[in-house]
C-alpha cells in the first residue's frame, strides 16, 4: 500500500517536474540577455556579487549535519566578506533544506538556480549528493561537496568533495582496528538501503582480512526496517563478536546502542563520520555512547591555533561546539575562495565558464585548513588528508593518540 | 538459547503489530473502510506522551491517560470531518484517498508543531529486564509490558464485542448497516464509538511501540502501521482474533528470518509469506469467505 502512496505522490511530482521543466526554458533565454547586459554595464564588477549555492538537510533525521554546514559555511562567507571578499568581490550565501531526501534536494537545486547560484557547496549528505550531481553536471555547475561521501557524489569532473569517500572510511577504519589490535571478530551491521552505510561496509569487508580481523557476523537493515535491532545484536554476540562496526547515522546508532544495553552486550562500537552529532540527539543518555569510536577528521579539542579560532568564532557564533561537518563546510568555502582567486573568476562569468576554470583551479590550489593542513586536490575529486578516531568519554568528544 | 530470544523479541514486535491491527481491523470490519491515517495516530499519541512528560512534568501514567483522551477525540474528529461526509459517496476510492490525505495531513501537521529531528522517547515502563538462565536471556520490561497488554486488550476487546450492547450493536452494523439501522440501532454513533476505541487502542500502541524502540520522528508510525495493515489481511481483516494472530504471527516471520535466513532479506521473506497465505486463503488465516449475491 506505500507503493501506492508513492504512486500517487509520484504523479504529483511528475506533474511539478513538467512545470519546472516549462519554467526553465523561458529563463535560460532571459538568463543569457541579462548575462550580456551585464557583462556590458558591469565591467567594474564590484557592484555584483558571486552567489554560492549550499543545500544539506536543516530538518529531517540528518539535520544536525545540515545545520552544522549551514553554519559553518555562513561563518567562512562572513569572514572572507570582512576581508574583502573573493577578488574583491563580495559573497552571497544562500543554503536550501532539502531533509535528506534526493527530490527535495533536486527542487532545492533548481531554487538556488532561479537565485542565480555560480557554484554550489553542498549537498550535505550522500544519496541527495548523487542525484543534485547529475542535474550539475549537465549544467556545468561547480559542485563541491563538504560531506557527501558516496563514491558517485564526485563521478564527474565537475565535482569536488571535502569529506573522506566510503571506500576511505571503510578502508581506514578496518586498518586503525586491526593496527591498533582493538579485536580480532568484528561484526559489521549496516544499512543495505542506504548508499553510504553500504560502500563503506563493502571497503571495510574487503579490507578486514588484510588486518587479520575475522568477520564473525554480517547483519543489514533497511529504511523500512531500522527500529528494531535485536536480531543483529544477538547474532554479534552470539558469534563472539568483540567489536562491533556501525557504518551509519547516529540517529539509528542511538537505537543500536539502547538495545545492545538492553541485551547487556558490551563490546567496542566503532563508526564512521555518521556517528558525529550523536551526542546531540534528544534525551540520548550519553552514558550509552560511553567509549563510542568513531573516525573523523576533526577534532575541536586540538590545540591548532587555526582550529582553536574557528571553535572560539563558532561557539560565539551559534552556540555549541562546531563538529566535522561545520568543519568541513567552513574549509568548503575557503577551498572554493582559493580556487575562485586562483582561477581570476568574476562576478559576471557564466556559471558552466566558472566551473570549467574551476575544475582545473582544484588541482592546483593548497589550503590549510581546519579538517588538514595543506590540503590538495586530486582531478578525480579526491582530497588527500589523514584521519583521526574520536572516542566518546563522560559525554563529550575527545582525540585518540 | 537465541533461539528463545529471537521468539521472545518475535512475540513482542508482533504485540505491537497486533495492537495496531486491533484498530485497523475493528475500523474495517463495522466502517467497512481502510483507515490509513491509523499509524499516524499513533504517531501523535506517542508526542503527547513525550510532550506531557518533558514539557508539563506529569507522570507517565497520567501522561498515556492523556495520549489515550488526546487520541480518542482526534480519532472521532477525524471520522467526523473527513469520513463521515463520504460514507454515502458513490465510489468507495474516495473515503480511501481521503484517509491517505489525512495520513499526510497528520505527518505534516507534526512535522510543524514538533519538527522533524528526532526526539529520543524515554520508556514509560517501570518493569524491570527479566535476567534468565544466568544472563544469557534477557527479556525486557518493554517486552513483558507489550505482551501483557496486547493480551489484556484482546481478552477485553472480544468481551466488550461478544457481551456488551454496544459491542452487539457493532456486530449488527458490521452484518448489515440498513437492517441495523431498521431495527433502531444508531449506525452513526456506533461507527464514531468504533473510531474511538481504534484510537485509544492507537494511543497505546504508540506508547508501547516508542518504548520499545525509542526514538520518535512525525514518520514512525507509518512503517509500523503499514506492517499492522498486512497482519490485519494476514489474519483475516475484519476478525479480532485474525488481527492478534496475524500480528504475532508477523512479528515472529520478522525476526526468524532475520535470524535464520537473511537479515537483508527480512521485508521480502515477510511479504513472500503473505503472499503465499493469501494464495491460500485469500480471505485470510481467520477470515471468512463471504459470497456476494449479485
Amino acid at each position: 500500500m506505500k507503493n501506492w502512496k508513492k504512486g500517487l505522490s509520484a504523479l504529483v511530482v511528475a506533474a511539478m517536474a513538467m512545470s519546472l521543466v516549462a519554467g526553465c526554458g523561458g529563463k535560460g533565454d532571459n538568463g543569457g540577455s541579462s548575462n550580456d547586459s551585464n557583462s556590458e554595464s558591469s565591467s567594474s564588477g564590484s557592484e555584483t556579487v558571486i552567489k554560492i549555492g549550499g543545500i544539506g538537510p536543516t530538518t529531517g533525521g540528518a539535520a544536525i549535519y545540515g545545520e552544522a554546514v549551514k553554519n559553518g559555511a555562513e561563518l567562512a562567507v562572513k569572514e572572507i566578506n570582512e576581508a574583502g571578499g573573493i577578488n574583491g568581490i563580495q559573497v552571497e550565501f544562500n543554503f536550501q533544506d532539502d531533509e535528506n531526501d534526493a527530490e527535495k534536494a533536486v527542487n532545492a537545486y533548481n531554487t538556488l538556480k532561479d537565485w542565480g547560484m555560480q557554484a554550489l557547496l553542498g549537498t550535505v549528505t550522500s544519496a541527495p549528493c548523487v542525484a543534485v550531481g547529475e542535474v550539475a553536471m549537465s549544467d556545468n555547475m561547480f559542485l563541491l561537496t563538504p560531506s557527501g561521501t558516496a563514491v558517485d557524489c564526485v563521478q564527474y569532473d565537475n565535482a569536488f568533495r571535502v569529506c573522506f569517500s566510503d571506500p576511505m572510511q571503510g578502508l581506514e577504519s578496518a586498518k586503525y582496528i586491526g593496527e591498533n589490535k582493538l579485536a580480532e571478530k568484528v561484526a559489521v551491521i549496516y544499512d543495505s538501503s542506504d548508499v553510504y552505510s553500504t560502500g563503506i561496509y563493502q571497503a571495510f569487508a574487503e579490507e578486514a582480512p588484510n588486518q587479520n580481523l575475522q568477520l564473525v557476523a554480517t547483519e543489514a537493515f533497511t529504511a523500512e526496517s531500522k527500529t528494531d535491532f535485536s536480531v543483529q545484536l544477538q547474532k554479534a554476540k552470539d558469534a563472539g563478536a568483540e567489536l562491533v562496526f556501525l557504518p551509519f547515522y547516529y540517529s539509528e546508532a542511538a537505537l543500536v546502542l539502547q538495545q545492545a544495553a538492553g541485551i547487556k552486550y558490551e563490546p567496542i562500537f566503532f563508526g564512521c563520520d555518521g556517528m558525529d552529532g550523536i551526542l546531540a540527539v534528544d534525551g540520548f543518555e550519553a552514558d550509552l555512547a560511553q567509549d563510542l569510536m568513531f573516525l573523523s577528521p576533526f577534532t575541536p579539542t586540538s590545540e591548532e591555533e587555526a582550529i582553536q579560532t574557528f571553535v572560539t568564532d563558532f561557539q560565539a557564533a551559534y552556540g555549541g561546539t562546531p563538529n566535522q561537518f561545520a568543519a568541513d563546510a567552513y574549509d568548503g568555502i575557503y577551498a572554493l575562495k582559493a580556487a575562485m582567486e586562483r582561477a581570476d573568476v568574476s562576478a559576471d562569468m557564466s556559471v558552466s565558464d566558472i566551473c570549467d576554470a574551476l575544475k582545473t583551479a582544484m588541482t592546483e590550489i593548497t589550503i590549510d585548513g581546519v579538517t588538514a593542513k595543506s590540503l590538495t586536490w586530486e582531478a578525480n575529486g579526491e582530497p588527500s588528508k589523514e584521519p583521526m578516531v574520536v572516542k566518546i568519554a563522560d559525554g563529550d568528544y575527545a582525540v585518540v593518540e | 538459547m537465541s533461539f528463545i530470544s529471537y521468539l521472545v523479541n518475535g512475540i513482542s514486535l508482533g504485540s505491537v503489530y497486533a495492537i495496531i491491527a486491533l484498530g485497523y481491523t475493528m475500523v474495517y470490519g463495522i466502517a467497512k473502510m481502510l483507515n490509513f491515517a491509523h499509524g499516524d495516530v499513533i504517531m501523535i499519541g506517542a508526542y503527547v506522551v513525550l510532550t506531557a512528560m518533558a514539557s508539563a512534568g506529569v507522570s507517565p501514567v497520567v501522561a498515556v491517560l492523556l495520549a489515550v483522551v488526546f487520541c480518542t477525540v482526534l480519532g472521532m474528529l477525524i471520522e467526523r470531518v473527513a469520513y463521515k461526509p463520504l460514507r454515502n459517496a458513490a465510489s468507495p476510492l474516495a473515503v480511501l484517498i481521503t484517509a491517505i490525505g489525512v495520513s499526510y495531513l497528520l505527518q505534516n501537521v507534526a512535522l510543524l508543531v514538533f519538527g522533524a529531528n528526532t526526539k529520543s522517547f524515554t520508556s514509560v515502563v517501570p518493569i524491570p529486564p527479566l535476567v534468565l538462565a544466568g544472563g544469557n536471556l534477557t527479556i525486557s520490561g518493554e517486552t513483558i509490558m507489550t505482551i501483557g497488554a496486547c493480551i489484556v486488550i484482546m481478552v477485553g476487546l472480544t468481551l466488550f464485542i461478544q457481551k456488551s450492547k454496544a459491542g452487539q450493536a457493532m456486530r449488527a452494523v458490521s452484518e448489515d448497516k440498513g437492517a441495523a439501522q431498521l431495527m433502531g440501532i444508531n449506525v452513526n454513533g456506533t461507527i464514531a464509538l468504533t473510531f474511538a476505541i481504534g484510537s485509544a487502542l492507537a494511543a497505546i500502541a504508540g506508547v508501547l511501540l516508542c518504548s520499545a524502540y525509542p526514538t520518535l520522528t512525525p514518520y514512525t508510525g507509518a512503517m509500523p502501521g503499514i506492517k499492522a495493515f498486512v497482519a490485519a489481511v494476514f489474519g483475516g481483516i475484519g476478525s479480532i482474533p485474525g488481527a492478534m494472530i496475524g500480528g504475532i504471527l508477523l512479528g515472529v516471520i520478522e525476526i526468524f528470518g532475520k535470524a535464520y535466513i537473511s537479515s537483508q532479506m527480512a521485508d521480502a521473506i515477510v511479504f513472500g509469506v503473505l503472499i503465499v497465505v493469501l494464495l491460500v486463503k485469500p480471505a485470510g488465516i481467520l477470515g471468512k469467505n463471504i459470497q456476494e449475491k449479485v
